[in-house]
């Protein structure tokens, strides 16, 4: 693999020496938003580092590095809470996978105007708090809810609470990140051609053989972002637990919480948040190196 | 070909079928915000408005609201204003590092988001910065601007770069070319940005929770009411915030159409 270094920007060599002309535009353009970045995201993430090298409870970040909180978390059975948070994001990406897959055949097929107003129907929920949503779900799934107490009043059916349960809660991930999703395999799905699939059952190909040989091969950049997102995304699930699991499970992210709030053990807190971001570092890693996220965006 | 017809009309069946699971929470909350009984229970005995006249007089969910919007108004401006640049710096121009820039810009948004607000807070925190809205704002923008920067960077793909050089060869000033010809032709992009940077701030809780301090915005102020004891305030304060969101999406789509462009 060392061997592989072309360079990321491409530029020749000899134009070293521009630093005595000014920047081109582009530089000037861009500067806001890495600043943005560097103030906003790397150094965030640089202070959650330092303090997860901190003794237990400090609130500083300057003193002796130590790996005590590691060895903490190791010894306290964080890894149950880590499993749970994996599984649910696996779990629910895997599930959403397929959910959204026929989905987005089905928007792409309707016509121009009715596909737009599809797609701006299940993504507007996104403008809706998700606390809101996920209490929506609540008073729905409820004992006395809506859909028990319409069975109850139609049929006499007891119905016990459908809530406050694991598969309540892998309900609510999908139901929250559907759109996240969506929108990439959309995206993705649209930048297969028409002629190719008319082409390939003109040839007499099967429905199956269309998805495996011709659609799969060309959505897949987007599929692939459209899965990195919701795992990722989903791995900092809190809410979810929270509400519609009412503490059957804890989630990471909960651990994370508790433990910069009643805690006051910020170290703590962050080496169990730099254990996340390695987590969702190599998920963005290995999939950034199988796709370039403009060229799905880009032209076409 | 009778089998594509099925396939089709099962397809559609299915899309309806989505569709409606997913308003279903907007709907119940809608329900249980006219319910008068204090606990929700369904079939709802008595209706009542009860719950919204407690709404309009609470002064707490006022606060809520006008931090709320305030947030949610500086971030679009903020965001398109760092987007626009940032998108012409991601689509027009080359530059060296611009393709590290492609490949950074949008990490804060594949990001768990708890995760990152946490890290906002221990970070004004470890810098000594008081944590109020302001502080949001910018928790917000690290989030949002990279998104709007997308939308805008998709509209400035769409368009032709000629027609700027064109001016530039019949003698344009720099300033003419952006205010004439650049400025309008990402129009539309600038205005969806903008349009999905006030909706992802109104709706936002995480990065609101870990770095607002004291202050609430209004999914703050509804989780604290559901963690620490139902009323039926909540649905509410949330129907109407749906209600709100809903009529900013539809008169801003509505603009959008008569604007014209990509998407």
């Amino acid at each position: 693999m060392t061997e592989h270094t072309v360079p990321l920007t491409g530029a020749p060599v000899s134009r070293r020496a521009t630093a005595l002309t000014p920047p081109p535009a582009g530089v000037w353009c861009a500067l806001p938003m890495i600043l943005l970045f560097l103030l906003g995201f790397l150094g965030p993430l640089g202070m959650v580092v330092l303090y997860s090298f901190m003794p237990r409870g400090s609130f500083s970040p300057i003193g002796r590095p130590t790996l005590e909180n590691y060895v903490d978390i190791v010894a306290q059975n964080f890894h149950i809470s880590f499993g749970w948070s994996l599984w649910l994001a696996l779990l629910s990406t895997a599930i959403l996978l397929l959910v959204c897959y026929p989905l987005a055949l089905a928007i792409q097929r309707a016509s121009p105007g009715r596909g737009i107003l599809i797609t701006v129907l299940i993504v507007a929920p996104l403008f809706v708090a998700e606390n809101i949503r996920l209490q929506g779900w609540v008073l729905f799934l409820d004992k006395a809810g809506v859909l028990g107490g319409s069975l109850q009043a139609l049929f006499g059916w007891e119905l016990d609470s459908l809530v406050n349960n694991v598969p309540a809660i892998v309900f609510g991930i999908c139901y929250i990140y559907l759109p996240f999703m969506l929108f990439p395999m959309l995206l993705g799905l649209a930048s297969v051609p028409h002629d190719a699939r008319e082409a390939a059952l003109d040839l007499g190909a099967s429905r199956w053989r269309l998805f495996r040989d011709i659609e799969l091969p060309l959505a897949a950049p987007g599929i692939l972002i459209g899965s990195l997102l919701c795992f990722v995304i989903s791995l900092g699930a809190f809410s979810e637990a929270k509400f519609l699991g009412k503490g059957v499970i804890v989630t990471i992210a909960q651990d994370i919480e508790s433990a910069f709030t009643f805690g006051q053990n910020w170290p703590r807190g962050s080496a169990l948040s730099v254990l996340v971001i390695l987590i969702a570092g190599v998920a963005v890693f290995l999939a950034m190196r199988q796709v370039r996220l403009e060229n799905l965006l880009g032209r076409r | 070909m009778e089998s594509s017809l099925l396939s089709r009309r099962l397809l559609a069946l299915y899309l309806s079928l989505v569709i409606v699971v997913m308003y279903v929470p907007m709907v119940v909350i809608g329900l249980a915000s006219v319910s008068r009984s204090r606990f929700f229970v369904f079939p709802i005995r008595r209706y009542d408005l009860k719950w919204y006249q407690d709404t309009f007089d609470s002064l707490q969910i006022q606060d809520a609201l006008w931090t709320s919007v305030s947030i949610s108004v500086v971030v679009a401006l903020l965001s398109v204003l760092l987007a626009f640049f940032g998108a012409l710096a991601y689509a027009r121009f080359p530059w060296r590092g611009r393709s590290i820039y492609r490949q950074a810009l949008l990490i804060p948004v594949f990001f768990p988001q708890s995760v990152l607000g946490l890290a906002l807070q221990l970070w004004f925190n470890s810098l000594g910065v008081t944590m109020t809205w302001q502080a949001t704002i910018f928790a917000h923008l690290v989030w949002i601007a990279p998104i709007v920067t997308m939308i805008i960077a998709i509209q400035a793909y769409g368009y032709d770069s000629s027609v700027e050089e064109a001016a530039f060869d019949l003698g344009a000033s720099r300033w003419q070319v952006f205010r004439d010809i650049t400025f309008p032709l990402l129009g539309p992009g600038i205005f969806s940005g903008f349009l999905f940077a006030v909706l992802l701030s109104w709706s936002n809780f995480s990065l609101s929770y870990f770095t607002s301090g004291a202050d609430v915005t209004i999914p703050e102020w509804l989780y604290g009411k559901m963690i620490g004891g139902y009323t039926p305030m909540v649905p509410a304060v949330g129907f109407l915030s749906v209600l709100l969101g809903g009529v900013a999406l539809t008169v801003g789509l509505l603009i959008r159409a008569r604007l014209g462009g990509r998407r």
